[in-house]
């Protein structure tokens, strides 16, 4: 069975890990996201193509591979190295990067077309527009889709173990090969990532509520067990959904 | 730059069994993922509590908890008290059941577009409740959500490489296998990109296709 020893050793340093990524890979994932999601709706078909470029090619590959690549294959190519944990975020942020900036296109999208010419009207700049008028209505209709996206991270952590950082899902083979006995220790990884994506999911809806507030809406009441979920009318992973 | 193009040339054969392996994989992963998201979905509008509560709590544990750790589940835990599988197996079931969870809320998503016109007109001409189903809600729902269940193939497969973690040789399975063999570190390239010349103009043709069967 678990010693307390391992536990204070392995697994609350892994759960440490687990959430270092989850924050560090999200952080990257939203700096990505807008810049990618707002030149996707530039008006210049160049900018468009490229910023489209980034979404398709990432979106289309499978984020552990890409992990594997930047852990195993750039390090000797390119006589580089650095730490696995660098390369879990790296390639984390940037595969979630491409779906969020998904998410930032539809809700801009969805923006109705006569705030827009009302900016235009008022003699605003496209990027003063785009700041005061587009984002700050646009920006509560991210969030369900952000927390969606947030919990399938937050899953997507766990591939990190498999490129030896020492994470929460790491810690727990471990310890099945020193004790052998796996049945508690993957139960307690998995109840460990449902909590942990509930406490998420909890942390979103205030945000949420909080946002929705600021532009004068009415926050969408939920209970406290109302899933895990957030419902969303766009889907980010699977690019279904939302104003096109 | 160190590249040796020889190694792409040698690791090929070994590639190609490990494409037809996450092909069978996927193509199981998918069946079950497609029949067992439909059992949840039309459990989860069960009048019946015992039946509705256990079923959005088990679903929804499996949807928020990683793919990863429940294959490590499948393959290390179950034997102890279930049946033994392999490492193919286990990556297939453990596809399966996760994305089920998922496809279960498209068919759901579909079952409720189904306007409540349909229902009723099958009762006013006594439809039995199979019939009902199986004649009017399902045809009429499927047909909405097929762009939707495609995209989750698509994610099935760029998650597929997870089930070389319990020892599968699919197509990462393969480059880790032939990487470490060799000493080499080309292998892994030719698979990234396999994944993106597979999954992205797939995910075009359903974006033809949603054009087409959802308007």
């Amino acid at each position: 069975m678990m010693s307390s020893e391992f536990l204070g050793n392995w697994f609350l340093p892994g759960l440490w890990i687990t959430l270092q990524v989850t924050f560090l890979s999200a952080a990257l994932a939203f700096v990505i996201a807008f810049p990618i999601g707002v030149l996707r709706t530039h008006r210049l078909w160049i900018v468009r193509f490229l910023a489209g470029a980034y979404f398709e090619i990432f979106r289309s590959t499978s984020s552990l591979v890409f992990m594997y690549w930047i852990a195993f294959t750039v390090p000797p190519v390119f006589n580089i190295s650095f730490q696995p944990m660098f390369a879990g975020v790296l390639a984390l942020g940037i595969t979630y990067g491409a779906y969020a900036s998904e998410i930032v296109r539809g809700a801009l999208a969805a923006v109705p077309p006569a705030q827009r010419e009302a900016g235009i009207a008022l003699n605003f700049t496209p990027f003063q527009r785009l700041r005061r008028i587009e984002l700050p209505q646009a920006w509560p209709e991210m969030i369900p889709p952000f927390n969606n996206l947030l919990i399938e991270l937050l899953k997507g952590t766990s591939l990190v173990s498999l490129i030896a950082v020492a994470d929460m899902t790491f810690a727990g083979d471990l310890l099945r090969l020193v004790t052998n006995d796996s049945a508690p220790i993957y139960t307690l990884l998995l109840v460990l990532y449902f909590v942990l994506a509930f406490v998420l999911t909890r942390g979103m809806r205030l945000l949420e509520r909080h946002a929705k507030k600021r532009v004068g809406q009415a926050p969408e009441k939920t209970g406290l067990f109302g899933g895990v979920r957030a419902t969303s009318s766009i889907d980010a992973v699977t690019g279904t959904g939302g104003a096109k | 730059m160190n590249w040796n193009w020889s190694h792409v040339d040698d690791f090929m054969p070994l590639f190609w069994d490990g494409v037809q392996l996450t092909l069978k994989a996927l193509f199981f992963g998918t069946l079950i993922a497609f029949s067992l998201g439909l059992v949840w979905a039309i459990a989860q509008r069960s009048e019946r509590k015992w039946i509705r509560w256990p079923v959005t709590a088990v679903t929804e544990f499996i949807r928020s908890t990683p793919l990863l750790v429940q294959l490590f589940f499948l393959f290390y835990v179950v034997p102890q008290w279930g049946p033994s599988m392999s490492p193919l197996t286990t990556g297939i079931v453990g596809l399966g059941l996760h994305y089920s969870t998922y496809t279960s809320e498209v068919y759901r998503a579909g079952i409720e577009g189904v306007p409540a016109g349909q229902w009723e007109a099958a009762t006013a001409v006594s439809l039995s409740r199979r019939r009902t189903w199986t004649a009017v809600i399902l045809p009429q729902a499927v047909r909405r959500v097929i762009p939707a269940l495609g995209n989750y193939v698509i994610i099935m497969l760029k998650e597929s490489p997870q089930m070389a973690a319990i020892g599968a040789l699919d197509m990462l399975g393969q480059a880790q296998g032939y990487s470490q063999a060799t000493f080499t570190y080309e292998a892994i390239s030719v698979v990234g990109v396999a994944f993106i010349v597979i999954a992205y103009p797939a995910s075009v043709l359903l974006r033809v296709l949603e054009r087409r069967l959802v308007r």
